[in-house]
């Protein structure tokens, strides 16, 4: 019999954190009120491209409650009107004297009331001059194309080029292969939309420390930006990241909204606030996406991959701001040969700048993951399809088998474990697939359009390895510290910040484990730099792989000196103790035993001679691999032909994150993954006219789904554990989202494909299927 | 988003608040629900220097079947239209709807006087109105009087109420034996308005013949549309699937819709085809025609 | 940086343009304040009042992040004026648990995880606990339509589903 812990890890754990927010006391950064606060709004570009030849704020100081105005030119007094981006590329604060992109903050206007700084917005005059516009990354490259950024010395709107992989050897062996499948695909613009937009509180206090209650999942590296770009000591500097509501990546970069209410704050000496409205948000805070992807994959006639070409172009919007970790431009979009094993495989991306918003970010998933493995779950299904194999038939037998790991991919990763037939297996029974294919002869017959989609994705999550991953040469590191108070109580603080995912509840949950402390007793606390220990922060399904490590590896140092404490109080030697059932126990003698919460009032009353008072630790974990997170998915789909409605009827996902800490949080990750993997799917994206005006900027048209649209999601799990994380785990939060969006498009695919349909653009509106109906004369 | 500033009037009477839109002419609009207005305010689209509240007015709110005719008060809620047994159980196209406007929230405040008089191709009550013959009852300076629902809308955001005038009731010709209507709308998502939508109603004779057909589109033009040939092609007849068919491709011909980001025109032309087809089938069945 | 004399200050409450007295029952407690004619409610709750549980997500009246009763029925309070509500009973998050009990929806959303980063849950619930009120024993697909003018971005909804289904049971509906 195996003793627990309450709390312990494979616990579905009520969520600590709910406690305040069923009651609507979560602190969020627009429910900060201080004396004498301020606010700050903008008055925004209505120009994709142009020249400010004036801008006149008289009408705006004359309205009731506005008090001051900043632009370009007064930040650049500052020298602060440039930032530069985690990319090495610059960006603006505020323009000085061209816009780049519609939307983009040109004054900002200082009130005392949100009241009043919105009057005092729309009252602000700026005379432009109208610039040629360019929004389409293709034509960017042309040569007479307009300069984004004259600024540059490179005179083109390329950015950088980079490659990797074999690419003379990926030639050849496409060249020998007996099919192979091209496909162009675009992953257009999105927009995270958290329900929470960005904002701040900052304030100085009268020794000229700045404290910033902002929305960032990254509260120390903020700090550390914010020191190194406005030259400020970084003792004086407190980033507060209180509740989050919602990240998914987008709160990650440093928006021009946080430098100026700083400013503006120094400037007043009041508090000053700033919250995007949402088209705002949407207008200009970072985008995800906008891969230009056009592939090439290869097979023998007998259904064996073969290799694997990836030409992209990346639209970075005016300035590359991705909020992107890696050595890599592209981020980790090289995991793009999936779940199979190449012998040979070539991916290269160009970046390029557009008169749009800078970016991107990740929406919810690793840098550039949801791009990588869409492309190889729609090529695979391609490929299949040109071979007349079933796409279940063809995963299985071209899977990297579960004996080969760890694999090393022909891009250069190293997968710690997998066992994708296992999930593929699982997903398959569960949704009963041969049936469904039955199933499916039979409508066809009666001219019934129904679609069964398959996704077999890996991730990438956790980073990273300090090898591979900075942020401006800081190591993507993440950090535990740990006390042990004298009555067996623990406050254990984090570098990383929940935005939903429930860390109060998960760390928790693994330092009971690891400490033989109930959950119940252990306090979390994230998101304040003057107390958290230095972390990079929660993007990228990395907390569960750094921080959840770094909890168990600090929670084992406490257990090393908590141990000679206990041998001390039970007259032993250390030697003669082990850890079992939560607690010391004397070796073969079990009623003879201390638990944690002996050994800490020991700790501070009566230590061991020659060990020092206290118990606490810290640890900073460098993840000696990343964690490869896997599932499959299968999708079925009816589509009206009368109307090109796609009907998701199921949808079965099963994961695989490795050990799970509480099933119930990952549960509600996955289904809200699933969501996030169903709206480019079928419903979300920006666009831009020629002339740079955004299509769609706000919730009218940029279609975030309700529960209406979102299918009765079915999960299932296998869990293989991550050999090199201390306690297995991989990581989350996003998998879904990766894995996701090529089930839905192959189901439809799969749909019309006996009209001949090898492809259709995401995301799939009712117009594009109806379209394609009418033109084969369907409808 | 913040709504520029009004000064804002809660008139406990009609007259009073026809009173204030006379002596404001320009600067002052009625403000029923607010879900139309509002929305454009916070956009600074619409930006009026009053607001006269009307929903403080009583017996405004009702909704009322006499022996003539089915009469429903201006500010009688969305959702209390689709509450109503009355409605579900003898008017089920203004329940299909009623149902499909906006979100279940906007509902509680928006109003069936505010839907209709707002002049927005894309509201959904005004097609049900043109289909099932309603009247509009108007009181302005010079006392009541009615309109057609048909002779209403003139552009978009343009119809025949004076700016000092209120709609007080809707009145709908009071439902029969015999009669069938249904309000079919396709949207990108819950809560959007129509990529197309389309409103029909029925009246058959006691052998099956259909002897008025009304049939108007929501969304596919400046205004609010009537299908008049698509109507009239089914009266006199006994209908088949290949009528209902043929009413369709009638009723997409009277369509005038716009490429937009809903879809393109085409498309939406085929949609109120599909769409009419399907209602005219649910009205049939509704009404007691068998097949 | 141009700009005016900095006066000394109020809280950030929404001052200038014509404004009125508005009498308010909020969760039981009745207020009479000087608002501004275009105050929104959702402001006079959260900057007036203080009340901070109920949120804003968006300008155009889709996300519901900002739903309250308003008697008894859940409207979006971004899209109320403050005038709106005058003589009228207000109810939010704040008001749900009573005498400290927790009111079953809040129950059914801790118990069922129907939330993660919890900025849609104020609204969320006030929604789910208009529709008990009126129809206690909803199937999915009603709760799923009931609470389609609220958007959440980080549960899929399934679990939000269960715990108005939670709820139902707790409170004696869905048998
Ligand atoms: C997110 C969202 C989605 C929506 N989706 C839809 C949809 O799908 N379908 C749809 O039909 N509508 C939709 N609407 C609009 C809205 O539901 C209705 O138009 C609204 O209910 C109108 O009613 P109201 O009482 O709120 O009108 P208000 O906003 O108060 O008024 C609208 C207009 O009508 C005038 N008016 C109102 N009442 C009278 C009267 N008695 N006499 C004279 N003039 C009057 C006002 O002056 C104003 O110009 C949506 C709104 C929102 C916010
Ligand atoms: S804040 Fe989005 S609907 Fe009110
Ligand atoms: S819990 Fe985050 S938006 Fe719903």
């Amino acid at each position: 019999m195996t003793t627990t812990i309450h709390g312990g890890i494979g616990q579905s754990l009520a969520r600590k954190e709910d406690a305040r927010f069923i009651r609507g006391k979560g602190n969020y950064v627009d429910d900060i009120q201080l004396p004498g606060m301020l606010f700050l709004d903008f008055t925004r570009s209505p120009y994709a491209h142009a020249k400010i030849t004036a801008i006149h704020p008289e009408k705006a100081l004359k309205i009731p409650g506005v008090l001051a105005v900043i632009t370009g030119k007064d930040l650049d007094a500052a020298k602060l009107a440039w930032m530069p981006t985690l990319m090495s590329d610059t960006q603006m604060v505020l323009p000085i004297d061209t816009v780049k992109f519609q939307g983009q903050e040109v004054v900002g206007i200082v009130a005392d009331s949100r009241y009043s700084a919105a009057d005092g917005a729309a009252a602000v005059e700026i005379d432009y001059e109208p610039l040629p516009v360019v929004t389409d990354p293709v034509k960017a490259l042309l040569p007479d194309a307009p300069l984004v950024r004259p600024d540059k010395t490179k005179k083109s709107n390329h950015i950088w080029h980079w490659e990797t992989g074999d690419k003379a050897g990926t030639d050849a062996a496409l060249a020998k292969s007996d099919v192979v499948v091209h496909q162009d695909l675009y992953l257009p613009r999105l927009n995270v939309s958290s329900m929470e937009t960005c904002g701040c509180v900052a304030q100085f206090d009268t020794m000229g420390r700045l404290t910033v209650w902002m929305t960032t999942q990254a509260p120390h590296a903020i700090r550390t930006v914010f020191a190194l770009v406005a030259g400020l000591p970084e003792q004086n500097i407190r980033i507060i990241s209180p509740d989050l509501g919602g990240g998914f990546g987008g709160k990650v970069p440093v928006y021009p909204g946080y430098v100026v209410a700083v400013v503006a704050a120094l400037k007043t000496g009041h508090a000053v606030k700033w919250v995007e409205d949402r088209m705002d948000n949407l207008m200009s805070s970072s985008f995800a996406r906008d891969y230009h992807i056009s592939a090439d994959i290869g097979a023998t006639k007998d259904g064996k991959l073969t290799g694997l070409r990836v030409k992209t172009v990346a639209d970075h919007g005016y300035a590359d701001a991705a909020a992107n970790p890696s050595k890599f431009p592209a981020g980790l979009f090289h995991i793009i040969t999936g779940s199979y094993p190449f012998d040979k495989a070539f991916v290269e991306v160009d970046g390029v700048y557009t008169n749009k918003p800078p970016g991107g970010i990740a929406y919810r998933c690793s840098f550039r993951v949801t791009e990588a493995a869409f492309t190889i779950e729609r090529l695979v299904d391609g490929i299949a399809h040109k071979l007349g194999m079933d796409p279940a038939e063809f995963r299985l037998k071209n899977f990297i088998p579960p004996e080969s790991f760890p694999y090393k991919s022909a891009l250069g990763w190293t997968y710690d474990s997998g066992n994708y037939a296992g999930a593929l297996n699982l997903a398959m029974k569960m949704i009963d697939y041969p049936a469904l294919r039955k199933e499916q002869v039979e409508k066809r017959k009666r001219g019934e359009l129904m679609g069964i989609g398959i996704s077999s994705f890996t991730e990438i999550v956790g980073a990273g390895p300090s090898a591979q991953f900075d942020i401006l040469g800081i190591k993507m590191f993440e950090g535990c510290e740990i006390r042990i108070h004298p009555t067996g109580k623990v406050m254990a603080r984090f570098g990383t910040k929940s935005q939903g995912q429930g860390h109060e509840t998960t760390y928790s949950q693994i330092l009971a484990e690891e400490l033989g402390i109930p959950a119940e007793n252990i306090a979390i606390e994230e998101g304040d730099t003057d107390t958290a220990p230095y972390g990079l922060g929660t993007y990228a399904s990395r907390s569960t792989p750094t921080a959840g490590a770094a909890a168990v590896i600090a929670a084992r140092k406490i257990r090393e000196k908590a141990q000679k404490i206990a041998a001390h109080l039970l007259e032993v030697s250390p030697d003669d103790l082990e850890w079992k059932d939560y607690k010391f126990q004397v070796k073969g003698v079990p009623e003879k035993s201390k638990t944690m919460a002996d050994v800490a009032f020991a700790a501070y009353t009566n230590p061991a001679p020659g060990t020092e008072a206290g118990l606490e630790a810290v640890d900073y974990y460098d993840p000696p691999n990343m964690t490869y997170p896997f599932g499959s998915y299968v999708c079925v789909v009816d589509i009206d032909k009368g109307t090109g409605q796609v009907n998701i009827r199921r949808f079965v996902a099963v994961d695989d994150c490795g050990t799970i800490i509480n099933p119930m949080i990952v549960e509600g990750q996955i289904h809200g993954g699933l969501n996030m993997g169903l709206a480019p799917a079928l419903y979300e994206q920006i666009t831009y006219d020629e002339n740079g005006n955004m299509r769609g900027n706000s919730f009218l048209d940029y279609l975030v789904p309700t529960a209406v649209e979102s299918p009765h999601w079915e999960t299932g799990k296998t869990t293989t554990p991550s050999p090199h994380h201390p306690i297995g785990a991989k990581g989350v939060g996003e998998s879904p989202t990766v894995g996701a969006p090529a089930a839905i498009v192959n189901a439809v695919v799969d749909a019309l494909s006996p009209l001949g349909v090898t492809n259709i653009d995401i995301p799939i509106y009712p117009w594009k299927v109806w379209q394609i109906l009418h033109d084969k004369g369907q409808n | 988003m913040i709504p520029p500033k009004f000064d804002y009037h809660a008139p406990g009477t009609v007259d009073e608040a026809i009173g204030l839109l006379q002596k404001n002419a320009g600067d002052a609009k009625v403000l029923a629900g607010g879900q139309s207005l509002l929305p454009l305010m916070k956009l600074r689209l619409a930006e009026p220097k009053m607001l006269i509240d009307i929903s403080r007015i009583a017996k405004l709110s009702y909704i009322q079947e006499d022996p003539e005719l089915l009469r429903v008060g201006a500010a009688t809620k969305i959702n209390d239209l689709n509450d109503s047994q009355v409605i579900r159980s003898r008017y089920p196209m203004l329940a299909d709807a009623g149902a499909h406007i906006a979100d279940p929230l906007v509902r509680n405040m928006g109003t069936v006087g505010g839907n209709v008089c707002h002049g927005d191709p894309g509201n959904d009550l005004p097609a049900c109105m043109l289909a099932i013959g309603a009247r509009y009852v108007v009181r302005g300076p010079k006392g009541d009087r009615t309109i057609a629902a048909k002779e209403f809308y003139r552009d978009t955001f343009v119809t025949a109420l004076d700016p000092a005038e209120i709609l007080t009731e809707v009145q709908i010709p009071k439902a029969q034996n015999g009669d069938g209507g249904a309000y079919m709308k396709m949207e990108r998502k819950v809560g959007d308005f129509a990529i197309a939508a389309v409103a029909v109603h029925l009246r058959l004779d006691s052998k099956g013949t259909v002897t008025s057909a009304g049939i108007a589109l929501t969304n596919v033009g400046p205004t609010v549309l009537m299908a008049g040939k698509a109507a009239s092609s089914l009266v006199g007849h006994k209908p088949t699937d290949a009528d209902f068919l043929a009413a369709g491709k009638l009723a997409a011909e009277a369509a005038q819709p716009a490429s937009d980001m809903r879809g393109p025109a085409e498309f939406k032309k085929g949609i109120v085809q599909t769409l009419t087809r399907r209602a005219l089938h649910l009205a049939w069945g509704r009404a007691g025609g068998k097949s | 940086m141009a700009s005016t004399a900095i006066p000394r200050l109020t809280a950030g409450a929404p001052m200038g343009g014509p404004t009125r007295m508005v009498h308010i029952t909020v969760n039981d407690v009745p207020f009479a304040i000087e608002v501004q004619d275009r105050t929104l409610l959702v402001h006079f709750l959260r900057d007036t009042l203080g009340m901070t549980g109920t949120h804003i997500g968006c300008d155009t009246t889709h996300c519901g992040a900002c739903t309250v009763l308003l008697d008894d029925r859940p409207v979006k309070s971004c899209t109320v004026l403050a005038v709106q509500a005058d003589g009228r009973k207000v109810r939010t998050v704040e008001g749900l648990e009573s005498g400290g009990k927790l009111h079953p929806v809040q129950e059914g959303f801790t118990a069922e995880h129907g939330l993660q980063c919890g900025f849609c849950t104020p609204g969320m619930m006030m929604t789910s606990v208009a529709l008990l009120a009126k129809n206690p024993n909803p199937t999915e697909d009603e709760i799923r339509h009931a609470i389609s003018g609220n958007l959440c971005r980080c549960t899929g909804y399934m679990n939000i589903v269960k715990a108005i289904q939670h709820a139902a049971k707790a409170s004696g509906g869905a048998k």
